[in-house]
């Protein structure tokens, strides 16, 4: 962030802490949603560095946060104006700066090195399993026999769960799992955890996103009609 | 206040034990670099300039892979040149 005016430390810590928690935001004239005031939460805010009018924060927010609107708000909050001069995504949900992030010329690299020396190592390191996308989300397990159904975009209902992961809410997102770990779909939970495992019916996900390629697993959904014939 | 997912401490809770059937799937480990190819994920820190869609584009002719999609970027470059960072799947 970079102000516009001078402000002595103490104030600007005190104005940055103003602004964690819920805050509303309208979002710019260049936007790609509906510009409507709306309520973003901002977890943390924290000043790494700061050299005069320059300022390095982090950010823990919400998705959708507008931070050149934040940098804009501070500076008017100030009183002297400020505006946002860089910024690097460093998380977003299960993605971070770890020991997985690569550059393009890693990427291309190790997949030379595969394709054509047949050293799998280094694609091995930069190419990860889908999995690793919705390691933040709560797992739901189901049975081996409901997968195909999910497959072919059947919601999920409670007889096919094994295990959940708590807690749960109505309308969390949630990612649909085997046995041995392999991610099936991604949907939106229409159950408590506590219901997904103490129901007798009904439905308890309802599937949004299938990952796993239908046949991976028999289709046992069809029933005895097709087992018979 | 609200906890982001990502600090959300989960405990299991089970409905019903059961034994995977060895003879379909394979864990997440055990694919083959091809399978891994078809669906996977690459945490790409992506250079300043070009957009995702510019990176999605240039991965796909590189590499010759036929889907390649990216989830998660910033507004476009604009004054004083900001750099996000996007990630990539191939599938």
């Amino acid at each position: 962030m970079r102000l516009h005016g001078d402000v002595d430390d103490e104030r600007l810590m005190e104005v940055i802490k103003e602004f964690e928690g819920p805050i509303y935001q309208r979002p710019p004239l260049r936007s790609a949603v509906k510009r409507a005031v709306r309520i973003r939460r901002i977890y943390k805010i924290e000043v790494l560095e700061r050299e005069g009018r320059n300022v390095l924060l982090r950010v823990w927010c919400e998705a959708g946060t507008y931070m050149r609107k934040l940098c804009h708000d501070i500076g008017e909050v100030l009183g002297v104006g400020a505006h946002m001069q860089e910024l690097r995504r460093t998380r977003v949900g299960s993605f971070s700066e770890d020991k997985h992030l690569a550059t393009l010329h890693d990427l291309v690299d190790a997949y030379y090195f595969w394709r054509e020396e047949g050293i799998e190592d280094y694609i091995r390191k930069v190419v990860l399993p889908v999995e690793y996308a919705v390691r933040h989300l709560p797992k739901v397990v189901i049975r081996d026999s409901a997968v195909d159904a999910i497959c072919h975009g059947a919601y999920l209902a409670v007889p096919g769960i094994l295990r959940v992961e708590s807690p749960i809410k109505v309308g969390d997102t949630v990612a649909i799992f085997t046995l041995k770990g392999e991610l099936v779909a991604i949907g939106r939970a229409k159950m408590r955890s506590e219901q997904m495992v103490s129901a007798m019916r009904g439905i308890a996900v309802e599937t949004k996103h299938v990952i796993m390629r239908p046949g991976t697993y028999p289709p046992m959904w069809r029933g005895t009609r097709k087992a018979a014939g | 206040m609200r906890v982001p997912q990502w600090l959300v401490k989960r405990e299991v809770l089970i409905r019903d034990e059961e034994e995977a059937d060895p003879r379909f799937g394979k864990p997440p480990e055990q694919r083959t670099v091809e399978e891994l190819l078809e669906l996977g994920v690459v945490n790409l820190d992506k250079p300043v300039g070009p957009s995702s869609h510019e990176v999605v584009a240039w991965i796909k002719r590189m590499l010759g892979f036929e889907k390649v999609a990216h989830g998660g970027t910033l507004e476009p470059p604009v004054g004083g040149g900001e750099t996000p960072r996007s990630r990539g799947y191939c599938l």
